[in-house]
């Protein structure tokens, strides 16, 4: 039986309101015991010193692109899963927006073993609601669930067709299966490279009213009203479609809402003089948009906060904004970037890990994302307090966009632990 | 290192401009107006130096100004037709800016379909840049020869009241005139249907309106914009009969404006979509061919200053 010991830590427990001082044990990868702040040292097994830094459950990140089968050379099971360790991110739910897109249970038994060949952490895939994600015919959503996927999305492709949607969504339903869809209104949202509004206009690029994201979610939310649907939105990003998450909540549908960690962080303005590495789908919205989101995540009212990890090679990035690629790699830059929530006073540590790792483990039926009794070991140890510098270059990502190269960040992962093996450890 | 009165590597659009910059740029301008119009045209400011013309869209006007711009300061001036080139073999703007680079050009004057090109560009290459129009973004040397024509017609640039009439939204030239024009302390309106109009409208310091008639009243200076023939049928307008009958401007539209008040237009026109061909041609209201002629000027002074710096910088490397 292996053993392991950490002391003297500051326990950040989603199941609490508040950090407390205190230590673990963990016996063949799962947490068994909590000891308090003065336990006395034990002699069997490894005994780790936390010498006051936090930990925390290993991050469970709903949405991250690892570009196999297809585009190996943007992002591999091994280059994302090691970035995932340096992040903190113990579970990795993965997408199938790849090419061609996760759609069979050939392709996700695929996927499924280069995951375990490969990443040092968990991973778990999702698989796509229609064939090819073409929003015609849905996928062997039994035979795809046998095979081991948690939830079912098309991703940014928005199944236009509401009635192949409500069909989708009325099988997944019986087979108790979570449908992840993408509010957005793609007519109203087509070309847009940013948010509509002056910059947009200033800066002479197509934009999208952050209305098509509430028009979305309310056809959504009507299809969820008329097939009882489990649905979980990938990312709530303005104010506008706050209320209608609310009332759908309040009405007692079986639906949960998703944000980025770039929205909750960024704002429409960075994009400055055309940087494609803030070009996201969908686009960075106004600053009043931002707190409103990041207040719904204190609130609970958005349960999840993802990194949405999509990689993009050099060559896609480097274009006039409109011609780029969308989306930016966060699985590395996830934790400090979640700190800046922390130090500005917008959501506190406990909620922030209810967002990070808990919520979405519930979501999905995941025993990870805790520190209960129990749950698998799966921990990342981190510094809330230390700054550094954000150099893309050190990135274990194959592909290195990240909107925060160049930024101060504080916050950096000290050690990171699945089922209880340490996989990551800061220099 | 460069000259403190323009003190400025590229002129990628107006933003960067500051008031007397601006002015600096226009009085240089005058005087290469007043040589174009003599018989021996030459002088030697851009003397040894290489002008590339880049248009990755269609221009006949925009690039010969440049072109005869380059040449009567001396340059060597080669047109590129970028349509025709590497481009569609699949050469990224980037690789294409980087080879030119190599043959060290001095004076890069780019046009790009898309916002923000041309600064992609000025970023990968050495020399100076003139953005020559990108996207719906900004196009800085239009909106100095329309500076330059209503100074030289109004006597001043600063508190006229000046209408900018039609598809705002997709108007590169309606950016850097709305900025340059701001600059210059004076009062803006723009004049279009509500799906011509840009987002965000409101926070530009401007007056809107949808009505032509109550937008031109006492008015110093009309600006007409073109509009695209793509945009005319259905899309952001029900017809091009409805929209002349709506926003084309003819005398009776003018009449709402000062008597004295201007016309311009960034050419090439639609005669009887955005403007009446007799009006047009009225050389009594209708600044347009001042508007040609104030190009060449204008190009003649932002690419002299521009030389003037790259030397600067140059003799200080050295």
């Amino acid at each position: 039986m292996t053993k392991l010991t950490f002391l003297n830590a500051r326990l950040v427990d989603p199941d609490r309101d508040e950090v407390v001082t205190g230590g673990l044990v963990v016996e063949d990868g799962r947490i068994t015991r909590h000891l308090p702040r003065d336990a006395p040292r034990l002699t069997s097994g490894r005994v780790i010193d936390c010498g006051l830094k936090y930990l925390a459950p290993g991050i469970v990140d709903l949405g991250v692109k690892v570009c196999e089968p297809g585009d190996r050379h943007k992002e591999s099971y091994r280059s994302a899963g090691l970035a995932a360790a340096a992040g903190g991110v113990t579970t990795m739910i993965t997408r199938p927006d790849t090419d061609p897109a996760i759609d069979s249970p050939e392709a996700l038994e695929f996927v499924a073993r280069r995951a375990a060949e490969a990443a040092p952490v968990n991973v778990l895939p999702m698989a796509a609601l229609t064939k090819g994600r073409a929003g015609r015919e849905m996928t062997e959503i039994g035979f795809l669930m046998d095979a081991g996927a948690v939830a079912f999305t098309d991703c940014d492709r928005v199944v236009t067709d509401t009635k192949v949607l409500a069909r989708a969504l009325s099988y997944a339903r019986g087979l108790g299966a979570l449908v992840v869809g993408h509010p957005q209104d793609p007519g109203l949202s087509r070309g847009a490279a940013v948010t509509s509004g002056k910059f947009a206009s200033l800066r002479g690029l197509p934009g999208v009213s952050p209305m098509a994201e509430r028009m979305g979610l309310d056809r959504d939310i009507a299809l969820i009203e008329m097939t009882n649907a489990r649905y979980h939105a990938d990312q709530i990003t303005c104010a506008r479609a706050l209320p209608a998450l609310a009332r759908a909540k309040a009405n007692g549908l079986d639906i949960t809402a998703g944000t980025s960690i770039h929205h909750l962080t960024l704002n429409a303005l960075d994009v400055a003089d055309y940087r494609t590495f803030f070009k996201l789908k969908p686009p960075l919205r106004d600053e009043q948009d931002r707190l409103a989101v990041a207040e719904a995540v204190a609130s609970g009212l958005i349960d999840v906060i993802s990194s949405m990890h999509t990689p993009q090679d050099e060559e896609s990035k480097r274009l006039p904004f409109e011609e780029a690629a969308s989306g930016a790699v966060a699985l590395e830059a996830f934790l400090p970037a979640a700190m800046r929530l922390y130090h500005a006073g917008l959501v506190d540590l406990p909620t922030l890990w209810r967002a990070m790792a808990r919520n979405p483990a519930d979501r999905l039926g995941l025993a990870a994302g805790r520190l209960s009794l129990g749950a698998p070991a799966d921990l990342v140890l981190f510094d809330p307090d230390a700054p550094f510098l954000m150099d893309r270059a050190t990135l274990r990502s194959k592909s290195r966009n990240t909107p925060f190269d160049g930024a101060r960040m504080q916050g950096r992962v000290l050690a990171t632990y699945v089922a209880g093996a340490q996989v990551f450890e800061a220099d | 290192m460069a000259i403190m009165s323009f003190p400025h590597r590229h002129l990628l659009g107006i933003e960067a401009l500051r008031q007397e910059e601006i002015t600096t740029l226009l009085d240089l301008a005058d005087s290469y107006a007043a040589l174009n119009r003599q018989p021996d045209k030459h002088a030697d400011a851009l003397a040894g130096l290489t002008q590339i013309n880049m248009f990755f869209e269609n221009s006949t006007r925009t690039q010969a100004s440049f072109e005869i711009a380059g040449k009567r300061l001396g340059a060597d001036v080669m047109n590129m037709a970028m349509q025709a080139s590497s481009v569609k073999k699949g050469e990224t703007l980037i690789d294409t800016a980087l080879t030119l680079n190599a043959m060290h050009p001095d004076l890069l004057v780019v046009r790009h379909p898309h916002s923000g090109a041309v600064n992609l560009l000025a970023e990968k290459v050495n020399c100076a840049v003139l953005n020559a129009g990108d996207g719906r973004h900004e196009h800085p040397t239009q909106a100095l020869l329309d500076a330059l024509t209503i100074r030289r017609a109004k006597g001043r640039l600063h508190r006229l009241s000046i209408a900018i009439c039609g598809d705002i939204a997709h108007s590169r030239v309606a950016r850097s005139n709305i900025m340059l024009l701001g600059k210059m302390e004076n009062r803006l309106r723009l004049i279009g249907p509500p799906t011509l109009l840009p987002s965000g409208i409101a926070e530009f310091g401007v007056e809107v309106f949808e009505d032509m008639a109550e937008g031109l009243r006492d008015v110093d200076v009309v600006m007409m914009l073109r509009l695209q023939k793509e945009r005319m049928d259905g899309g952001f307008i029900p017809s091009e009969r409805e929209y002349y009958h709506r926003y084309g401007l003819d005398a009776a539209k003018l009449s709402h404006a000062k008597p004295d008040a201007i016309v311009m237009h960034p050419g090439p026109m639609n005669r009887g979509v955005e403007i009446d061909g007799t009006l047009a041609d009225d050389i009594n209201r209708s600044v347009i061919q001042d508007q040609v002629e104030m190009g060449v000027a204008v190009r003649m002074a932002a690419m002299d200053l521009l030389a003037r710096n790259l030397k600067l910088t140059r003799g200080t490397a050295a």
